[in-house]
């Protein structure tokens, strides 16, 4: 598939701000953040902003941009209208929080269950982004069950570590903000490399035979294209990625995304303080880089079976 | 509204004969020129006449080669939307441009509410729905809709474009869910068959295979048993062999 830079810096961006968001719902219901004004003005401009530049992103790919709130409407049978309901959803009871946290400094009574909602809300938005691509049988390297937690763990991984930038830079840094971002980093690096494996090893079931109806004859090769000029189906579907150049990429999302990140992090449990910061810093920026990539190779990994009616044998 | 009929009352669809397609594109210039002023208009077309010429068809004609010597076949391979009756492009439209139609099982995007999220063409595997540029919507076979019910058409008219145009007769039209209709019992006879049946999607439309035809062997003699002169007139000769060799001292 041809990685769409709206949509990569959509999910990507989108994902961070929820999962950062959820980690500030829980933490501060759980009293375990400080409900200080200046340090929640920082928390939700972060999260919400990285959200919202996200969606708006999302809407710069359509044809006409202007007809996007027709897209609230089919939510009983399109991941894609339950990710923008959910979406608006989310603002309510976090913007809310947001009230509570920054004007009346408080995360208790009524702020408390708005931070449970956003906490939820946060999880089946990102969920529901993931399930656009999840639900597509077309796509055989997104349809199947690792892609939701990938999208899910990446999300938390990146806000995680966003956190504990946030934290460091308002002085108010625990040892333990450390330790929730490293599972996170974990467990998500753990199911993309489930996911990689996948990936290598499943079958391609799907072949010109069966696409043509033809496999009576034997084996069934193109002969005359229909056109001669490339079409939306080649631009949009027809991305392909060398097997080396992919296992290149998956390297560095490797070090980027995850090992970078996690040692930066580390190192802080050892030297907190300014250098903290900068490694804190240096992890955020390292983890961003990593998810675009790993995002980008999401697209760029994944075949679209219309390709067999143009040359593949298999996806 | 993207979730689907319960049933429809007819499944209107298109049978393509494989056996007798010559691969000729008049079908999909006529669904072109019908299109680009029709339900669908228009087919804008970007660098018509330059270098990398692009924009939506909604019906497009391989070619493709099936199994080898004499056994082998060219199967000429038109494909357009098959009106599946579990279409994920309408489901995963966010907007409900995307809809099948109860009475008929057409399926059909609205011009007037697509937003161009191009999801649809996503989650079709049969390549059937194109993005118009200009347009900013998605763009896919009607089944001529606006041919097939158009009372200021002759009656004879009122089929799709592609049918119409078709100097073979490879195209057929008519009601898939009617087991007594012409279309049902040719797919039936010829035993018509599904395009990635795997997937689950049920496509109205079906494919005719391309019959396997007896082959004459009564003159093909065993290579042991060729006449002597053949070999003679391919031995090469001094002239040729000279130029064999100058031909491979020159292009190594
Ligand atoms: S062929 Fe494609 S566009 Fe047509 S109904 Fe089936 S899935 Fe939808
Ligand atoms: S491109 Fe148009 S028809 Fe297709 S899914 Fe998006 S809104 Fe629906």
């Amino acid at each position: 598939m041809h990685p769409a830079y709206s949509v990569i810096f959509f999910t990507t961006s989108s994902g961070a701000g929820y999962g950062l968001l959820f980690l500030l719902a829980i933490l501060g219901a759980l009293g375990l953040l400080p409900a200080e004004r200046w340090f929640g003005l920082a928390g939700f401009a972060i999260a919400l902003g990285l959200i919202s530049g996200g969606l708006l992103s999302s809407t710069f790919h359509l044809g006409h941009p202007e007809r996007s709130w027709r897209a609230f409407s089919q939510w009983r049978s399109s991941w894609l209208s339950r990710e923008g309901v959910l979406a608006v959803f989310t603002y309510v009871p976090s913007g809310v929080l947001a009230i509570g946290w920054i004007y009346f400094e408080t995360t208790s009574s009524v702020w408390n269950l708005m931070a449970w909602l956003t906490a939820f809300f946060s999880v089946a938005t990102v969920y529901s982004t993931a399930m656009i691509y999840a639900s597509l049988k077309t796509i055989p390297q997104w349809h199947n069950g690792l892609v939701p937690p990938v999208f899910l763990f990446l999300a938390l991984a990146t806000g995680a570590v966003l956190l504990n930038f946030l934290m460091l830079a308002f002085g108010i840094w625990q040892a333990w903000a450390v330790m929730i971002a490293i599972a996170a980093l974990l467990a998500a690096l753990a199911l993309k490399l489930k996911y990689w494996a996948f990936l290598n090893t499943r079958s391609r079931e799907h072949t010109v035979e069966s696409a043509t109806g033809l496999k009576q004859f034997g084996n069934v090769r193109p002969l005359d294209p229909p056109h001669t000029a490339p079409n939306y189906l080649n631009k949009e579907m027809g991305y392909a990625i060398a097997r080396r150049h992919s296992e290149r990429l998956r390297r560095h999302v490797l070090t980027l995304c995850f090992i970078t990140p996690a040692l930066l992090l580390a190192l802080i449990l050892v030297l907190p303080g300014m250098f903290g910061l900068f490694a804190a810093g240096a992890a955020v920026i390292a983890s961003a880089t990593g998810v675009v990539i790993e995002r980008w190779l999401l697209f760029a990994d994944a075949e679209h079976v219309v390709n067999l009616y143009y040359g593949r044998e298999a996806i | 509204m993207t979730t689907l009929p319960p049933a429809t009352g007819k499944k209107l669809g298109l049978v393509i004969d494989l056996d007798i397609c010559v691969g000729c594109h008049a079908c999909a210039v006529s669904c072109k020129e019908w299109n680009t002023g029709g339900y669908s208009a228009p087919l804008s077309d970007i660098d018509a006449y330059g270098n990398d010429p692009h924009g939506p068809w909604l019906n497009r004609i391989h070619s493709f080669e099936a199994g080898d010597g004499t056994g082998g076949r060219t199967v000429h391979f038109p494909r357009s939307c098959l009106h599946c009756e579990e279409p994920d492009c309408v489901t995963v439209c966010p907007t409900g441009a995307s809809y099948k139609r109860s009475e008929d099982g057409i399926v059909l995007v609205n011009p007037d509410t697509c937003i161009g999220c191009k999801l649809c063409s996503w989650a079709c595997p049969y390549g059937a729905r194109e993005y118009d540029q200009s347009h900013g919507v998605m763009k896919k076979c009607t089944l001529c809709v606006d041919r097939i019910y158009n009372d200021n058409l002759p009656e004879a008219d009122r089929v799709p474009a592609c049918v119409m145009a078709c100097p073979t007769g490879a195209r057929h039209f008519g009601d898939l869910g009617d087991p007594d209709s012409i279309v049902s019992k040719v797919v039936k006879e010829r035993e018509g068959y599904d395009l990635l049946p795997e997937l689950g999607y049920r496509p109205v439309n079906k494919y005719l295979p391309p019959r396997t035809r007896e082959v004459d062997r009564s003159h093909a003699k065993p290579a042991g048993e060729r006449p002597a002169q053949i070999d003679a007139v391919h031995a090469p000769t001094a002239v040729e062999k000279f130029f064999g060799w100058a031909d491979r001292m020159l292009s190594d």
